[in-house]
C-alpha cells in the first residue's frame, strides 16, 4: 500500500502552499494601502447623490491627490451646484457658421477628453444646400483646404441638454441623470459602461471610452468638475456638459468664446432679459429631430 | 466705457440722426430697448489698428490743404478696399481735419473706440443685435458682465466680408481608432 503523504509529485508541500497564499494576500493588503489608499478606498464608492456632505467632500480631496500623483500637477476638483432658478440654453447659428472646426478642439482642451483614442464631444456637419438639412447627406469628415465650400453648410452636433432625455432613461444603473439646470451629466464611478445610453442617444453625443484615455500633464485643464470634465477612466461614457465647471461659475462655455464667427450662443432660459431669450424671440428656430420629443436645450436658428 | 447710455442708443440711420440728435433723449430710445440694459459692457481689445499707422496724425498735419476728391490715395494703396466701392471712400469716415477721429454721417467726431456707432449708420439691424447679444461674439459671463469686440474686431472695415478660413483637422473615422 502506497504511503500517504501530503506532498504532491514536484515534491511541493501543500501547507507550503497555503502558507504563501496566506502571506501573498497580507502583503497585498499591507502595500496596498501604504501605496493607494485613495484607490482602495474607492474601491468602496458611493452613488454621487447619496454621498453625505462630508463623504463628497472626502472623495473629491481623494481624486485631486490622485490625479496629483498621476499628472504631477495641482488638479481641482469640485463639485459646484447647480444654480438655483437657472435652465441653461444654447443657440447656434446654423446660417453664420463656417465649419472651421474651432470649437471641436476648444471643447477637447478644455474638457480633458481623450487624445488617443480620440474622442470629440462636437461633431461638425458639412450639409449640401441642395437637401437642406437631411443627415442621409451629411459628413463629418470633411477635408477642405478652406471653408466654408461652395454650396455647403454646416451643421455641428453635441449633446443636446434634452429635457426628456432617453440616454438617462436607458441607464439601467442610475449612472446618469439631469441635474435642476438642464445639464445631464455622468456619475464615472457609477457607471458600469454598457452603453445603452450610447444607443439610446439619437445625437450620437455619448462617447464611450474603448481603451484607457491617453491626456498627458500639459494637455490636462486642471480646473475640473466632479461629474464633468475631470479625466475619465476606461469603461466609462462621457458627453458635452455645456462646460459645467464654466457655465455654473457665470461663463459661457469653450464653443462659445472660440466661435469665430459668433454663431454660438447661451445663456439662462428663465431669465427673459437673456441673449438666449432674445435670439429665440427673434430668430426661426430649428430642433433637430424634434419629432423625438427629446426636447432639446440646443436650438438652432437661421439669422440671415 | 459704458455702452448704453442714453446718448449711444441711437439708430444711426444718416437719414434719422439729424433729427435725432435735436430729440429729447427718451425719444431717441429704441422702441424695443436692448436686453442687457444695465450690464456693464466693456471693450476686450483695443480697435484694431494696422500696424505701424495710427496715430494718423503722425503723418497728417491739420494745417494741410486737404484734396477731398474721392481717388485712391497712393501711400494707402495697400488697403484692400471693397465696402460699396462706388459710393463710398476714405473721408465718408475718417475725419479730414481731426485726422485720429472718425466722423458721423452728420460731421459729429467719434473716436475709434465708438466705430461701431458709425457701422451701425447703415447697418442698423446689426447694430441692435449686436447690442443684445445675437450677433458677434461675446466672452465673459452669460449671468453677468459680458465682453465684446467692435464690428472691425472680425469684419475689415475696408473689406468687411468674412474670407474663408482654413478648418482644423477632421476626426478619425470611428473604424481607424484601435
Amino acid at each position: 500500500m502506497k504511503e500517504r503523504s501530503d506532498t504532491d509529485p514536484h515534491g511541493v508541500k501543500r501547507r507550503d502552499v497555503i502558507k504563501s497564499l496566506f502571506a501573498l494576500a497580507a502583503t497585498y493588503t499591507t502595500s496596498g494601502c501604504q501605496r493607494d489608499a485613495d484607490s482602495l478606498s474607492n474601491f468602496f464608492h458611493t452613488h454621487f447623490k447619496r454621498m453625505s456632505p462630508e463623504k463628497l467632500a472626502d472623495t473629491l480631496a481623494s481624486w485631486e491627490r490622485r490625479y496629483k500623483k498621476r499628472y504631477n500637477r495641482d488638479v481641482r476638483v469640485t463639485a459646484t451646484p447647480a444654480q438655483e432658478g437657472v435652465l441653461f440654453g444654447y443657440a447656434l447659428d446654423v446660417s453664420r457658421c463656417i465649419g472651421c472646426r474651432r470649437c471641436v478642439y476648444a471643447c477637447v482642451d478644455e474638457n480633458n477628453q481623450s487624445r488617443d483614442p480620440q474622442i470629440q464631444w462636437i461633431q461638425v456637419l458639412e450639409m449640401d444646400n441642395k437637401h437642406g438639412i437631411d443627415l442621409r447627406h451629411a459628413d463629418a469628415y470633411y477635408d477642405a483646404e478652406e471653408v466654408p465650400r461652395d454650396d455647403k453648410f454646416y451643421f455641428p452636433v453635441q449633446c443636446q441638454q434634452c429635457e426628456n432625455p432617453a440616454c438617462v432613461k436607458s441607464c439601467p444603473v442610475n449612472a446618469t441623470w439631469k441635474d435642476p439646470d438642464g445639464i445631464v451629466v455622468i456619475d464615472y464611478e457609477w457607471c458600469v459602461g454598457c452603453r445603452c445610453c450610447v444607443t439610446a442617444c439619437p445625437y450620437g453625443a455619448r462617447h464611450f471610452n474603448w481603451a484607457k484615455p491617453t491626456l498627458t500633464a500639459d494637455q490636462l485643464n486642471p480646473d475640473t468638475e466632479y461629474l464633468g470634465n475631470r479625466p475619465r477612466p476606461q469603461g466609462v461614457v462621457e458627453k458635452c456638459t455645456f462646460c459645467m465647471q464654466r457655465a455654473r461659475k457665470g461663463r459661457y462655455p469653450a464653443c462659445v468664446e472660440v466661435c469665430p464667427v459668433g454663431a454660438r450662443k447661451f445663456g439662462n432660459l428663465l431669465d427673459p432679459k437673456s441673449e438666449i431669450n432674445y435670439i429665440l424671440k427673434n430668430h426661426r428656430i430649428y430642433i433637430l429631430k424634434e419629432e423625438l420629443n427629446t426636447q432639446p436645450k440646443f436650438f438652432y436658428y437661421f439669422s440671415t | 466705457m459704458k455702452l448704453l447710455k442714453n446718448g449711444t442708443l441711437f439708430l444711426c440711420l444718416p437719414v434719422t440722426v439729424a433729427l435725432l440728435a435735436s430729440a429729447p433723449p427718451e425719444m431717441a430710445e429704441d422702441a424695443n430697448p436692448p436686453v442687457a440694459e444695465q450690464e456693464e459692457l466693456i471693450a476686450v481689445a483695443p480697435p484694431p489698428f494696422s500696424e505701424g499707422i495710427f496715430p494718423c496724425s503722425d503723418c497728417h498735419d491739420p494745417e494741410d490743404d486737404v484734396d477731398k476728391d474721392p481717388r485712391v490715395v497712393d501711400f494707402h494703396d495697400t488697403v484692400d478696399f471693397n465696402h460699396a466701392n462706388e459710393s463710398r471712400w476714405c473721408l465718408d469716415c475718417h475725419d479730414a481735419e481731426n485726422r485720429d477721429m472718425l466722423h458721423l454721417a452728420d460731421g459729429r467726431l467719434i473716436s475709434f473706440e465708438e466705430s461701431y456707432r458709425l457701422c451701425g449708420q447703415c447697418h442698423a439691424q446689426q447694430m441692435n443685435d449686436w447690442k443684445a447679444g445675437d450677433h458677434g461674439r461675446r466672452t465673459g459671463s452669460w449671468s453677468g458682465r459680458k465682453e465684446y469686440l467692435l464690428c472691425a474686431h472680425c469684419h475689415d472695415p475696408h473689406s468687411p466680408a468674412f474670407k474663408p478660413v482654413a478648418p482644423m483637422p477632421p476626426p478619425i473615422r470611428q473604424e481607424k481608432i484601435r
